[in-house]
């Protein structure tokens, strides 16, 4: 192969290695010291971009000339910085001690007020920034031209990774702070006031979110969707480096950047599926990543349902609900049945999680894997085998179970947050392929065409069809959760040791929960494919993994039911309001950190503390 | 009697709903070593982390130097010149042995002349040959040495330290009891919990020995050394 092609595509690795590692490198202090994986880094990276290719134009009107141009980076950075300051002190403080699903759902709750808020300011359309005055001609390199201002970039990483470097070693909040990421408490009983050192580390890794954004502002236009797109990198880079690791976040990016630039000439296509096995093969053989440890894994405090006793009358509660359902149709018009579908859909999807989450406390942020993987097994059934739906929802089912039995079986060991960013990263592959094999998913498109056979289409029947698979998988769910295998499960969640030591095979277990748990979202998905009658990659995205999660809080992650209510209430909800404002984003970000705050138990758990209380 | 430097009384501590603490109540004089003393379990360590407001399900009413401890957030506590050794040791284990001292540095009162790295070398000369060193590649008795030293860099007027002869050489040990004297001396008041009554009876001016949760006996080592039945009955020494 042409040499001159190889350096330049290297130089391009190493450009984008930059501009990822100052981004990750935020990242991975702010959980080093928090242990929150903040979500809304991606957001703020995105403000970076917009705030510099709004800022720097302006500024360059005044006074023409590089001073400028880079004065006007930074003090875009400082401006995200102090966004960061904000986030601090209003949300993240509030919820240092709170389990990590509360924090990671929080935080994305800030990346949803964020999507919105910044097409309130700055407009919808994307906004390119200027070029950098004195980089404007390209070099040449072997005979090949190359843009002048990558190489600025490939300098870049190496000294942000200096600077921070002497903070982290020559200067007291460094010290503090790289105390603070082994051991907190104890940082406090040296008179160490945390609250100033988090909001101190905040800035940090804020500032250069936006550093590593404004840095873009040359090469890409800013636009809506950078903020998604850059945290599934970033996160790549932090887990696979070692969460809290600097040296680790650079090291990754490295070797990231030269795998996206060169695994462009094997997988055309492909350049996401092969960052995202890096991570899996990573995390198979280095369960904490490069230089991570096992103490810095965040997520001690498992949540999950709690033993009480049964409810009197439940059977005639149970038979008063299946009739109510039986006899909707009879009351309903079209759209209510479709509605009532879609929730009981949802109701299931959400109902398989809480067997991971509220039983196993296996906090997956990827369960649209599992639904979408049931969606596109059915639809690409009915697509290429032509088979009918009495086979396709059959093979759905089971490619979704196959498929978390292989996630399973990588996801069993780790924990804590190692295990949500693995199982985030099992669903962002499985979106890559869908959305890039173009031949056989119809990419973007999607696959139409995936209707009910005759005697189940129409709203009734397909109603009538959900709701009968929905009751049964739900009650048979219910029945694993109350059968030895779900004291199992709660066992090793509440105490792994202790688990173990009474002999219970936890990784068998786990994994075999895993498995169920995906079978069952993935006939939720099969059922959703027909209701519709198409698929798209959304399905498999990390939107639909947050409903599901948000559906668990919403309802109240410490019941059963939670997650049915929490269905109904969360669908119920968006198709009511969606239509009356263009802000629903907004709204459901703020609803999901107002409940995190100040409603953490959810509807059903909230209903029954009051129930409890007065009798 | 002078105004107690720790006022400690009605302090109790839960875990889960279970009661480990009843209604502690004792005070620490400015420049005296006490030791809380008594079998594993008894709940001295729980004493000394609710004290510094480490226990979330505590109550208690203290003093110190006449501000009351209330609920005081944990930093606040040590600021007002309480320190705190924990058990564990608890060391930065990435930070060198300076960096572990630079994280304890505070200001010292006034008319205090306050501790410097080099000082606190000079006492624990061990650390002094190991500056650079990062603490995971200590002894434990190493350790043991930076925590206190990292804990007196705070210029701390009474420092609790748990257990610290637990799991250390006896010539370290022995080293230990002379650091204990020698900030006695420079007018540093220590709340000693020990399971080691050799060591606690050879450094402590008072003891309070702790049985179950609950003060079975407050008054001079001298004391405690006198009463066999006692000593046999709640110790087995």
């Amino acid at each position: 192969m042409d040499p001159a092609f190889l350096a330049v595509q290297a130089l391009s690795g190493l450009s984008s290695a930059s501009s990822l590692f100052i981004t990750a490198c935020g990242l991975t202090i702010v959980f080093g010291v928090t242990r929150i994986v903040n979500f809304a880094h991606g957001s703020l990276y995105m403000i970076g971009a917009y705030t510099a290719a709004t800022l720097v134009p302006r500024l360059l009107e005044l006074s023409f000339g590089p001073v400028t141009f880079w004065a006007g980076i930074l003090a875009s950075a400082i401006i995200v910085g102090l966004i960061g300051v904000i986030i601090e002190v209003l949300l993240l403080r509030r919820i240092y001690g709170a389990p990590e699903l509360f924090q990671l759902l929080a935080t994305f709750g800030v990346v949803l007020v964020v999507q919105d808020l910044v097409v309130q300011v700055f407009g919808p359309q994307d906004i390119l920034g200027p070029r950098a005055p004195g980089l404007r001609a390209p070099v040449e390199i072997l005979g090949r031209r190359f843009p002048s201002y990558e190489l600025v970039l490939i300098a870049a990483g190496p000294i942000v990774l200096g600077l921070v470097w002497l903070l982290l070693r020559k200067t007291r909040f460094g010290v503090l702070v790289r105390a603070a990421t082994q051991d907190r408490d104890m940082v406090a009983s040296l008179g160490v006031n945390q609250a100033l050192l988090f909001t101190g580390t905040l800035f940090l890794g804020a500032f250069l979110a936006g550093l590593g954004g404004a840095l873009q502002i040359p090469r890409v236009s800013a636009n809506t969707g950078m903020d998604l797109s850059i945290i599934a990198e970033a996160f790549v880079v932090t887990v696979v480096g070692g969460m809290g690791s600097v040296p680790g976040a650079f090291l990754a990016a490295l070797v990231i950047g030269q795998l996206q630039a060169f695994g462009i000439l094997i997988f055309p296509k492909s350049t996401l599926v092969v960052v995202f096995l890096l991570m899996a093969v990573v995390l198979a053989i280095r369960p904490y990543g490069f230089f991570g440890r096992a103490e810095i894994i965040g997520g001690t405090h498992a949540v999950g349902i709690a033993s009480r006793r049964p409810l009197a009358g439940r059977s005639f509660i149970l038979i008063t609900l299946m009739a109510i359902l039986a006899a909707f149709p009879l009351v309903a018009d079209a759209y209510l049945l479709k509605v009532a579908t879609e929730i009981l859909i949802f109701a299931l999807f959400a109902f398989s999680l809480q067997l991971l989450i509220g039983v196993g406390g296996i906090v997956s942020f990827g369960h649209a894997a599992f639904f979408g993987l049931g969606a596109y097994g059915a639809a690409l059934a009915v697509k290429w085998y032509g088979v009918s739906m009495e086979a396709a929802l059959p093979l759905g089912l089971a490619l979704a179970a196959l498929g978390a039995a292989l996630v399973g079986a990588f996801v069993v060991r780790l924990s804590g947050i190692y295990l949500a960013m693995m199982t985030l990263a099992a669903a962002q592959i499985l979106y890559a392929v869908a959305f890039q094999w173009v031949e056989v998913t119809g990419g973007d498109n999607g696959i139409v065409g995936v209707w009910p056979s005759p005697w189940a289409s129409g709203p009734i029947p397909y109603y009538l069809l959900t709701a009968v698979l929905t009751v049964i998988t739900v009650l048979l769910l219910k029945r694993i959760i109350d059968a030895p295998f779900g004291y199992s499960l709660r066992a090793a969640r509440d105490s792994e040791a202790r688990a173990e030591a009474i002999g219970l095979k936890i990784r068998q277990h786990r994994w075999f929960a895993f498995t169920i748990a995906g079978a069952a979202a993935g006939l939720a998905g099969g059922i959703y494919a027909f209701s519709r009658g198409s698929v798209d990659p959304s399905l498999l995205g990390i939107s639909t993994s947050v409903d599901a999660l948000t559906m668990l809080l919403l309802g109240g992650i410490q019941t059963v039911m939670g997650p049915l209510v929490g269905a109904a209430a969360l669908h119920g909800l968006r198709d009511w309001i969606m239509p009356l404002t263009p802000l629903w984003r907004l709204l459901l970000g703020l609803s999901i950190i107002a409940m995190v705050l100040i409603f953490p138990r959810g509807l059903v758990g909230t209903v029954r503390d009051w129930w409890g209380a007065r009798t | 009697m002078n105004a107690p430097l720790l006022e400690v009384w009605d302090l109790c501590a839960f875990y889960g709903r279970a009661q480990v603490l009843f209604n502690l109540t004792f005070r620490l004089q400015a420049g005296e070593v006490m030791a809380l003393v008594g079998r594993n379990g008894a709940g001295k360590t729980t004493a000394l982390k609710a004290i510094m407001g480490l226990v979330s399900a505590s109550a208690r009413q203290a003093t110190f130097k006449g501000h009351s401890l209330g609920k005081l957030p944990t930093y606040k506590i040590a600021r007002l010149g309480l320190g705190y050794v924990p058990e564990d040791r608890r060391i930065f284990t990435d930070l060198t042995v300076e960096e572990n001292l630079e994280t304890g540095r505070r200001p010292a009162g006034s008319g205090r002349s306050p501790w410097t790295p080099e000082r606190l070398f000079r006492l624990f000369p061990n650390l002094a040959e190991m500056r650079g060193r990062r603490g995971s590649q200590m002894s434990g008795g190493e350790q043991q040495m930076l925590a206190i030293a990292r804990t007196l860099m705070g210029n701390p007027d009474a420092i609790l330290l748990d257990e610290p002869s637990e799991g250390i050489a006896p010539v370290i040990v022995q080293m230990m009891a002379e650091a204990i004297r020698a900030m006695k001396a420079e007018g540093v008041a220590v709340l000693l919990s020990e399971q080691n009554w050799a060591f606690a009876a050879g450094i402590s001016d008072r003891a309070c020995v702790i049985e179950r949760g609950e003060i079975r006996f407050q008054g001079s080592m001298a004391e405690l050394m006198a009463n066999e039945t006692l000593r046999a009955e709640t110790l087995g020494v």
